[in-house]
């Protein structure tokens, strides 16, 4: 049946998809400051000596960057893909809804106000995440009324947040001194450079509940590209299913700005790509913009860290270009197909 | 209470914004009939269609849908009493398949994520008997208005409900698909026993069609009786405000509207 074989087309990019993020992760260990092959990387990964200065960096700075980046790319692109989903709407990205703006905020006045002589490294990600749940919890107060969850005022909400943020961080960076200042544009810029482990850790593990989380909506999700009201009418309680979802993807959003800053264009870019790649199947959709999204991720920080060696561009920046680009190439390429 | 009703709403008013759109002191769809609610623009049709299938909130009142109360009914168990069919058909790039088994939605347990071929079984079923089986491959949003309607009844019919709830189903279609989509309703009505509640703006269609018509004006039912009952000049006139003459048209006791303007 055709069934049958759309799946299995299904399975095939899934598998595709994981083998590009497998070769991503792998190509990620092998580029640095000295290149080595993939052999040594797997030596290295293997090797139990602690005088085994390269297995070192290997295991401990190289291994964790590049997971580092397949969690949060994997967690961006698939809370853009959901976000766009239940706001029906293929401009929104996590960020369009204030969350990286509340970050933004959070961490500028830890930094505004020497938090980070306090607590070290846990200082910054805290302070964004801070900053991250109340803005989240705002957006999602203001957007809602008498339980019921008014889609469009929530992006506007959203929207409104962002500007307002990036006002107050302007602020603070226009009354602060040099050194603050600097802090806070090299934050905003984003990095996968974190040396916590822990925190590297703690962000893999977010990132794959993000999917075992979110995964069983897939079905509710697909009735609501038929409108809210209509998948109502088919027996799905769209209140609370768009709720969760938005509460899910937008605290891992914020778990995960508050550790490497602002990466934008990835919740933006991936989705559509995703979408021209397998369809508009949740059920397949959510997996292949995580998947995308972690692969995207980790090839854009690969580029970061080497056009300038040793130094590093910001990763943003890469993201922003590149996805940038891509999604105009795409938009191109929706408007031939229309007409065709 | 009558269990033979498949909807009855007893003084329900409801509307948008702290205004009444309806107010409904009694309105009765017997089980197995062919009921239409006409009414002139804005008198509440469609906010009687999302009333009853539960998607607006309502300020007084109850809906008993095949007698039971309808707050007692779940989301899903309402969806597997009424379908329903919108005037207003947003759907993207899903097949015109993937469209219709989304009416077995409310048979599966929530956290199902492939269908069975029982289910596939059941939207063929349909495709085929709404006469679109031949484009279930293709894009709903590459269809005719016509062929969307039909796939919309498919996927109504795929959720095997006892009642129909349909919006608006020949607006903006010619006459030929006007007559293919009510013929298909009187045809479900009569072999399958499906009660079908037809939300009209067209009165001829609604005469010719329907053995009960609901008159709708401000919001309440102003007439309500067979085709003959309810289309008089007088009716109409008071509460379109347009001067009618009424013919005796082809069948008998289903007369036509003719407007009259100025001359």
């Amino acid at each position: 049946m055709s069934d049958r074989r759309r799946y299995r087309a299904w399975i095939i990019t899934l598998l595709s998809l994981l083998l590009l993020l497998a070769a991503s992760l792998m190509l990620g260990l092998c580029i640095g400051e000295t290149t080595v092959s993939p052999a040594e990387v797997i030596r290295c990964l293997m090797s139990n000596d602690p005088d085994d200065t390269p297995a070192y960096v290997m295991r401990h700075l190289r291994l964790s960057r590049v997971l580092l980046g397949g969690a949060v790319g994997g967690v961006l692109g698939l809370a853009g893909v959901i976000l766009q989903g239940i706001f029906r709407n293929p401009l929104v990205e996590p960020y369009t809804l204030g969350i990286s703006g509340g970050a933004s905020v959070g961490v500028s006045l830890a930094i505004v106000f020497s938090l980070r002589t306090v607590w070290e490294g846990l200082a910054l990600p805290l302070a964004g995440f801070a900053g991250a749940l109340a803005t989240v919890f705002l957006v999602y107060g203001l957007g809602t009324r008498r339980g019921e969850m008014r889609v469009e005022r929530l992006l506007l909400t959203g929207v409104m947040v962002s500007f307002i943020s990036s006002s107050i961080v302007m602020l603070l960076m226009a009354t602060t001194s040099n050194m603050n200042l600097q802090g806070i544009i090299f934050w905003i810029m984003g990095s996968l450079n974190e040396t916590d482990e822990t925190l590297t850790r703690l962000l893999m593990i977010t990132s794959l509940a993000s999917l075992a989380l979110t995964y069983p909506y897939a079905p509710a999700l697909n009735a609501t590209r038929l409108g809210m009201e209509p998948a109502a009418q088919l027996g799905v309680n769209t209140t609370r299913v768009v709720k969760a979802l938005f509460l899910i993807a937008s605290l891992l959003t914020g778990v995960c700005v508050s550790v490497v800053g602002l990466i934008g264009f990835v919740g933006l870019i991936i989705p559509r790509l995703a979408h021209v790649l397998v369809g508009s199947d949740f059920r397949v959709l959510l997996p292949a913009s995580f998947l995308g999204g972690a692969s995207f991720l980790v090839l854009s920080d690969i580029v970061a860290r080497s056009v300038i060696a040793p130094l590093e561009l910001p990763i943003g920046v890469i993201t922003g270009i590149v996805g940038g680009t891509i999604f105009i190439a795409i938009a191109g390429i929706g408007k031939t197909r229309v007409s065709s | 209470m009558n269990p033979e009703n498949a909807i009855e709403i007893n003084n329900l008013r409801c509307g948008y914004g702290g205004r009444d759109v309806l107010d409904i002191p009694r309105l009765e769809v017997p089980a197995r009939s062919f009921v239409a609610v006409i009414g002139p623009n804005g008198s509440g049709k469609t906010t009687l269609a999302r009333v009853i299938s539960g998607v607006i909130p309502r300020r007084a009142g109850s809906i008993r849908i095949n007698g039971r109360e309808d707050s007692s009914l779940t989301r899903r168990a309402r969806a597997r009493a009424l379908a329903v069919v919108n005037q207003n058909l947003e759907v993207g790039q899903i097949t015109v398949e993937e469209y219709v088994l989304m009416g077995r939605i409310p048979h599966r347990p929530p956290v199902r994520f492939f269908e069975t071929s029982a289910e596939v079984a059941i939207a063929r079923e349909n495709t085929r008997l709404t006469g679109i089986d031949a484009a279930r491959h293709r894009p709903m949003n590459q269809l005719s208005g016509g062929e969307r309607q039909l796939a919309a009844i498919a996927r109504a019919l795929t959720q095997e409900t006892g009642i129909l709830l349909l919006d608006e189903p020949t607006a903006h279609l010619d006459i030929a698909h006007q007559v293919r989509i009510l013929d298909l309703a009187r045809r479900l009505n009569r072999e399958k026993g499906i009660t079908v509640l037809l939300i009209i703006h067209d009165l001829n269609l609604a005469s010719s069609y329907c053995d009960h018509l609901v008159l709708l004006d401000h919001g309440a039912p102003r007439f309500t009786g067979s085709p003959a009952e309810v289309l008089t000049a007088d009716h109409v006139e008071s509460v379109y405000g347009a001067r009618v003459s009424i013919l005796p048209g082809p069948y008998p006791g289903r007369p036509l509207v003719i407007p009259l303007g100025d001359r």
